[in-house]
């Protein structure tokens, strides 16, 4: 089966938030919009993102480490949001294995926000449904699309190619190498979700200098030629 | 809800695809526009576009909701007679009315006074034309933002290695092993640098970041050095000691590319004390650093420099034949960095010794052991021919950390300097040069040398801004003072290249040099956020004199957005969006290059204008039209250009010079580049490119160009440089040594008034040096023990987003960022409403506390806050209810001291914008003080034309709002 998925490079991820807006501007206006925005231009804005960045500290002053966390609903492979769902509005495809809610189902219930562990679902406080990332299934099934484009719009757009997308069920895909390869993992593990989207940790590059290392025999200063000043005193004009 | 697979947006409406240039903020990539129906639908980034590669940035993503904010203007408006200036009362008036008024207004100017006309913009990537307009105009009363943005560092870089960060150079990550990003968050190379430093970490280099604050970039930094803030020189004095004593710079390098083995008089009797010993030999009259100086050979002694076979030393001191002593520039550096040890600089910087000393091994080590050879032949200028190009893998960037400081320009050269001393100028995997760049140390262009330059109806005899190389070139009077309002080019700030507007507005208010009739301010927030002395510099645009009349009389700005500086204009002019203009990135300005050759590029129209928005550029061809300016007319007086369109597609700098606006697609039948007579069907060629041109230079052309024999000769061939001399780096700078002497009264012509000769003598060092900076020295720090700083956040540009409903979900308001260390000081915990001070000011926030910023420092995000009502934004909005500006906390002129009582609160060399220089206190806020921000002010009110509030729900479907 396959599984589509995302893989976050937490190692190059600057949280510059192109993963924020552009799946907003794309997903407003396609398949799964709209995006609404409540008070857009007063006090208290907020609305309808499918993907947000947190920023937090780890460790105290001067060790300490700026996380910036992209986080989006996850695709888990065992998501608490479906058997919960009253109506059947939340659901996975098989084909794809992606996560997603039919509005037309979705009484507005919140239960699958309550089943969720990550708070990764939007619940849409105007049109009084839920809504959740897509994968941008409109841009990834989209044979219209040149193949290169058929992929979700935060992994277009991200600067820093901090998203990788493709099937973690396919051990030769890029995701799943990556996984495998740089310590990816999964978030939560205990809750028995199984995520599929996965986190890449960040990976220190250090570099040792042996003491010795420092001065070479063609040290340039061996080139120069450290003779005194005519003018200057001497042993030989003061001592006998 | 339909199946999503069976789902193509393609079948949705009418669907278009239209590429242009993005404008979110100053980085430029390009972009793919998205309609349906006509309305914009989606923009996403130009994957083949050589800047950005396809990605786009949070800001280019939310384009959308900037094209449709309800900030807009939408027509052009008059303050309502009667009306005080400030209160947003407003008429409509037509384009003609506008137009009439304001070329009355300037056509008597002109014929009178041209300097009482002054135009600043607020960005930098139109000077081109703004300039033009400006020199036509006859007014030296110019500038862009740059003055108070990073000037510090394009002059600092520029007179020292002839080129400069970002427009015109950057890190070659793509190479590069090691990489030290000093002061930065964001920066204006904005996706691209993102790329890159991406790649690079994955490809296993090493990344280091220097600053007070790990936010942005340095996030992913493998090594976070936090320091204080302005202390950057000392760092790098003595990272530039530690390699030298060790012997780990690249000797070859400094001796044949730079300045360092040439020989420099030493003998302070002597006239020509601190310059090169000159000799007489066959030179280009007009050559700007000829080659008729002397190395000391290690068996002839002195020869002329680049004598083939000679041997030359880079230290010691020597005598000439004629009894001169003389040392090689070199020896002076080793001098000047002898006490400038780790210790020294922990003591200033907060590093320790250790770890500074570390950071010099770090990038000494990997310069001369990770050497990278690539199998490029090339010649030199010197015509000595070259199997490969070699570079040392050691790259750096830095921005405003460095440059907003009074010692930023002596702080960028000794960067400069460090980056030269390790061999990585224009070499692979360190600096590398984007065209134009390198030019001349310093570049051609001078500004105007005197008042009698500016003449009524007459255009300015020089160019508004432009590189002094010595006193002769400054632009003061008899008596040694500005001509200029921004008293840019005077003694004050002799090398004030990018102009000072932080100082326009207060020097026209005061008439001091003199005061003007009218300023044109465009795309600049002058009464909020690009201002210092916020509070003040608003009282200031709406003070009267004793006549009763505004003391700036007349205020014109245009503007696509109601911003805080639109409610004190009498003239509005309604600008358009990036989206429905012509615009050209061009190579007489500052174009897109890459390091591989030049790269220009345009914007063109994807949607109509809204209203009756009219883009700036326009604006200027129909004034300059209608004023006669002779660029703009034919000799009988009639038009010229039809519009900006034609005028970029005609318009050549001399008639026949072949120069245009636009580098790509030249000539009759458009296959000729860079020059090359006009091209009627150029804006159809760039719109069939992805809107830009890229000309690659040949692979031997790409490395080593300021003295790489087939570049400089390409460069020149092509009009993009004056000379094909070599250009040697400065680690001396003669051009420094030039004005401290004729401060010291040593060097015949121009000296300083009195009172700035000490100013004058003190900070045109010919080597770098640390200096405390000039506000600390003159506020009581016991009281202001804090550095503050403001950083830009990567998903908010400046003001520009405000308006912008997406973005404005990111960052409604802001916090001042502390370390708890300072909160468990003072009293007050995370959260806590707490007013800032400094000696000039106070402002009420909230703050949030921090373990990644240096407990000497507090900062905040730069220009969230906003004005209440403006940016089309409701009254109670967070931006001015939570949101606030440190911009009122900072002066833009230093308390009265022996220079002066008006000097700005810039360095002295540059009169680069001293922000980071604040020093301020934090105090809990009283428990019964509002829970707000202050100072709040009075709510700007909608403006005609403006859209209505447009309620609390909005929801975007591809251009229309639904309910």
């Amino acid at each position: 089966m396959t599984q589509m998925a995302l893989v976050i490079d937490l190692n190059v991820c600057v949280g510059c938030h192109a993963c924020v807006t552009s799946c907003k501007q794309w997903n407003t206006s396609g398949w799964a919009g709209p995006l609404v925005d409540q008070n857009p231009y007063d006090a208290d804005p907020t609305g309808t993102f499918f993907n947000r960045v947190q920023t937090f500290e780890v460790g105290t002053f001067p060790d300490t480490e700026t996380v910036h966390f992209p986080k989006s609903c996850l695709h888990c492979e065992e998501p608490p949001c479906v058997p919960v769902c009253p109506t059947g509005a939340s659901y996975k495809r098989a084909d794809n294995g992606i996560v997603l809610v039919d509005y037309d189902k979705c009484i507005g219930c919140r239960y699958c926000s309550w089943a969720c562990p990550y708070g990764a679902r939007e619940f849409d406080e105007k049109q009084r449904v839920m809504k959740k990332c897509t994968l941008c299934i409109d841009r990834i099934s989209d044979q219209t699309l040149p193949e290169r484009e058929r992929r979700p719009a935060c992994v277009m757009a991200c600067p820093t190619s901090a998203r990788l997308f493709g099937d973690v069920h396919d051990p030769d895909s890029e995701v799943s190498i990556a996984i495998r390869e740089r310590g990816g993992y999964q978030l939560l593990p205990e809750c028995g979700t199984q995520p599929a989207n996965h986190y890449l940790p960040r990976r220190k590059t250090r570099m040792y200098i042996h003491p010795e290392e420092l001065t070479r025999v063609d040290n340039p200063l061996l080139k120069e030629e450290f003779i005194g000043d005519e003018g200057d005193e001497t042993l030989d004009d003061v001592a006998w | 809800m339909q199946d999503p697979t069976t789902h193509s947006d393609a079948g949705v409406g009418r669907v278009e695809v239209k590429e242009t240039t993005c404008y979110m903020c100053a980085c430029r990539c390009g972009i793919r526009v998205h309609l349906r129906d006509g309305q914009v639908r989606y923009i996403e980034g130009n994957p083949n576009h050589p800047l950005n590669h396809g990605v786009i940035c949070a800001k280019g993503s939310s384009g959308i909701m900037k094209q449709y904010s309800p900030a807009r203007l939408t027509r052009p408006l008059r303050r309502k007679p009667g009306a005080e200036r400030g209160s947003s009362q407003f008429e409509e008036c037509s384009w003609e009315d506008a137009f009439t008024l304001l070329s009355q207004r300037l056509e008597r100017i002109r014929a009178t006074d041209p300097k009482q006309f002054a135009l600043f913009t607020g960005r930098d990537q139109m000077q081109a034309l703004t300039g033009l307009f400006a020199k036509q105009f006859g007014t030296p009363n110019y500038a862009a933002h740059g003055g108070f943005c990073s000037v510090n560092m394009a002059a600092g870089m520029i007179y020292t290695i002839g080129g400069s960060f970002w427009e015109f150079g950057g890190p070659d990550l793509d190479k590069a092993k090691l990489f030290v990003m000093i002061g930065t968050a964001e920066d204006h190379h904005s996706n691209p640098l993102k790329v890159a430093i991406a790649e690079f970490k994955r490809r296993g280099g090493r990344f280091i970041s220097i600053n007070p604050i790990r936010t942005g970039y340095s996030a992913i930094a493998d090594e976070w050095v936090p320091i204080k803030p302005g202390t950057d020189g000392a760092l790098l004095l003595a990272i530039i000691r530690e390699l030298i004593s060790l012997g780990l710079y690249d000797r070859d390098f400094l001796i044949q590319c730079s300045n360092a083995a040439e020989l420099v008089v030493d003998d302070p009797a002597l006239a020509d004390h601190g310059l090169f010993r000159r000799v007489d030999t066959d030179v280009d009259p007009e050559c700007i650093d000829p080659e008729n100086k002397l190395w000391w050979d290690r068996n002839n002694g002195a020869v002329l420099t680049h004598t083939p076979g000679a041997d030359p030393l880079l230290m010691g001191r020597y005598t000439l034949d004629d009894g001169t002593p003389v040392k090689p520039g070199f020896q002076l550096l080793k001098e000047r960095v002898e006490e400038c040890t780790a210790e020294w600089a922990e003591g200033i910087t907060g590093i320790p010794a250790a770890t500074i000393r570390r950071l010099a091994h770090e990038m000494g080590v990997t310069a001369r052991d990770e050497k990278i050879e690539l199998p490029i032949p090339w010649t030199d200028a010197w015509d000595n021919e070259h199997a490969s190009v070699t570079g040392n893998p050691v790259a750096f960037h830095a921005m405003r950390g460095l440059a907003a400081h009074s010692n930023g320009f002596q702080t960028t050269r000794a960067l400069a300097i460090l980056m030269s001393i390790l061999g990585t100028i224009d070499r692979p995997g360190g600096f590398r040069h984007k065209a134009p760049y390198p030019r001349s140390i310093p570049p051609c262009p001078k500004p105007p040398v005197g008042p009698e330059c500016v003449k009524p109806n007459t255009p300015l005899d020089g160019m508004p801004l432009g590189w002094p190389a010595g006193p002769k070139d400054l632009f003061v009077d008899a008596q040694g003072e500005a001509v200029r309002l921004d008293k840019a080019f005077s003694w004050e700030y002799p090398l004030a290249v990018h102009g000072l507007m932080h100082n326009v507005i207060t020097n026209a208010w005061r008439g001091d040099p003199y005061p003007i009739d009218t300023l044109l301010l465009f795309m600049a927030n002058m009464a909020w956020n690009s201002t210092m002395n916020t509070v003040e510099v608003r009282r200031m645009l709406t003070d009267k004199g004793a006549d009763g009349e505004y003391k700036i009389p007349f205020l014109v700005v245009c503007d696509t957005f109601s911003s805080e500086t639109v409610a004190f204009a009498d003239l509005v002019l309604p600008d358009t969006s990036y989206l429905e203009r012509h615009d050209c990135l061009s190579m007489l300005d500052r174009p897109i290059s890459e390091f591989d050759g030049p790269v220009d590029s345009v914007r063109i129209p994807v949607l109509p204008p809204l209203g009756e928005c009219k883009p700036f550029q326009e604006v200027l061809i129909e004034l300059a039209s209608r004023l006669k300016f002779p660029a703009f007319v034919h000799p009988d007086g009639s038009r010229k250009y039809r519009d900006y369109p034609d005028f970029i597609v005609n318009y050549e700098t001399s008639p026949g010079s072949g120069i245009g606006f636009l580098a790509g697609w030249r000539g009759k039948d458009g296959d000729k580049f860079l020059k090359g007579e006009p091209n009627p069907q150029q804006w159809e060629r760039y719109a069939e490119h992805g809107c830009f041109y890229h000309h690659e230079l040949p692979r031997s052309y790409q490395y080593n160009r300021n003295w790489n024999q087939g570049y400089l000769h390409w460069s020149r061939v092509h009009a993009m440089t004056r000379h094909s001399d070599p250009i040697l780096i400065h680690i001396y700078s003669e051009v420094l040594q030039r004005f401290r002497l004729a401060a010291q009264g040593k060097l015949p012509g121009r000296r300083p008034p009195e009172r700035l000769a000490q100013r004058v003598e003190t900070y045109f060092d010919p080597l770098p040096f640390y200096y405390e900076p000039l506000e600390h020295g003159l506020t009581d720090t016991q009281r202001y023990p804090l550095n503050a700083l403001t950083q830009r956040p990567m998903a908010m540009y400046h003001s520009w987003d405000s308006q912008n409903a997406w973005l404005r979900q990111i960052h409604s308001h802001n916090y001042l960022f502390v370390n708890p260390q300072v909160g468990a000081a003072n009293g007050f915990g995370d959260g806590d409403w707490i007013w800032v001070e400094s000696a000039h000011g106070k402002v009420r926030c909230m703050c949030r506390f921090s373990e990644s910023v240096e407990p000497g420092t507090v900062w905040t995000w730069n220009a969230i806050g906003k004005a209440a009502g403006a940016w089309g934004l409701g009254k109670r909005a967070d931006e001015s209810r939570k949101g606030f500006l440190l911009n009122h906390l900072i002066n833009e002129e230093l308390p009265a001291h022996a220079s002066g009582e008006h000097c700005s609160n810039a360095d002295p060399v540059t009169g680069q914008a001293a922000w980071f220089d604040v020093r301020v206190r934090v105090d809990k806020a009283g428990a019964e003080e509002p829970k707000e921000t202050s100072p709040q002010f009075t709510p700007m009110p909608l403006l005609p034309g403006q859209e209505r509030r447009r309620g609390r729900w909005q929801a975007y479907v591809a251009g229309l709002f639904r309910k």
